[in-house]
């Protein structure tokens, strides 16, 4: 089988990301939507003074969510996710801004699969949360 | 190696948790997507769920005995480790379908390995649990890795 790649997918092209400001309505309805209640992200004189949390925490597969978001508003409907994987390697707080995104890392128009280099950062332009996807171009 | 790992630690290393059966409904896919930020109509209306919907599905609906002080349910697949403090996690996902509405999915967990690294502070150890989701017509959804790190 040969891929469907686009001519236009280039190694090193950035995907357009976006950015997020999370704020407790949001923590929460996330929180909800798992049935997690973790103290940590609902919780501020627990997360702070028992924990030592500067603020609530953002949950972390949150992030994963994110990443995502990333991959799926830029491939839209011209690809499949095949495989995302992430990991949290540092805590985010509520008030602080996130920015999702990535970059083409690898194309195999064999397979038409397209490798993707995916990164949360934080204000201080740390990357607090990196990630990888696979998508498939199918013909 | 510090040796922290005993053959009866080991031993649980294949360890499987019964199969969990969920429903997918629209309602739940939509408070997912508008909880997570979606953009995308077929998210937000709740058509097809979005790429981490699984982890709310199966994500453990436990009593309220079963909770720590600070919130959080103890995962009974895993043994008592002789370390603690979870450092980060992460997550591998392999996606083999979508999931839409309508859906009834079973998901089982599997103890698949459990070893041990020597850090820069002192030893570590790494667990993998891994998630499998099928259909009820037994075609396969999605085959999550997650790895979490205790020092």
């Amino acid at each position: 089988m040969s891929g469907a790649i686009p001519a236009e997918i280039q190694v090193g092209e950035e995907l357009p990301g976006r950015a997020h400001t999370p704020d407790n309505v949001a923590l929460f309805m996330y929180n909800a939507a798992l049935w997690n209640p973790h103290r940590i992200h609902f919780d501020l004189p627990y997360a702070t003074e028992v924990e030592g949390y500067p603020g609530l925490v953002i949950a972390g597969p949150l992030m994963g969510d994110w990443l995502g978001e990333c991959v799926d508003e830029w491939i839209t409907d011209r690809a499949m996710l095949v495989m995302l994987e992430y990991s949290n390697r540092q805590a985010a707080f509520i008030g602080e801004t996130l920015s999702a995104g990535g970059v083409v890392e690898a194309i195999d128009t064999g397979t038409g699969e397209v490798s993707l280099d995916l990164y949360i950062k934080n204000e201080a332009g740390e990357v607090i949360t990196p990630g990888k996807a696979i998508v498939r171009f199918d013909e | 190696m510090s040796g922290l790992l005993s053959p009866e630690l080991l031993a649980n290393i294949g360890k499987t948790e019964l199969p969990r059966t969920e429903v997918v409904t629209r309602r739940d896919i939509r408070k997912y997507a508008i909880a997570t930020d979606q953009r995308q109509r077929k998210y937000l209306d709740g058509d097809e769920a979005p790429p981490l919907f699984h982890v709310a599905l199966f994500w453990d609906v436990v009593e309220r005995d079963e909770l720590t002080p600070d919130g959080v349910s103890i995962d009974k697949l895993l043994p008592k480790f002789p370390l603690e403090r979870a450092m980060a996690g992460g997550l591998n996902i392999r996606y083999h379908d979508k999931i839409r509405a309508g859906d009834t999915l079973i998901g089982t967990r599997t103890l698949t390995d459990i070893y041990e690294k020597e850090g820069r502070s002192g030893p570590l150890i790494f667990y993998e649990v891994v998630l499998e989701v099928v259909r009820d017509d037994a075609t396969a959804v999605i085959t999550q890795t997650t790895t979490r790190i205790l020092r």
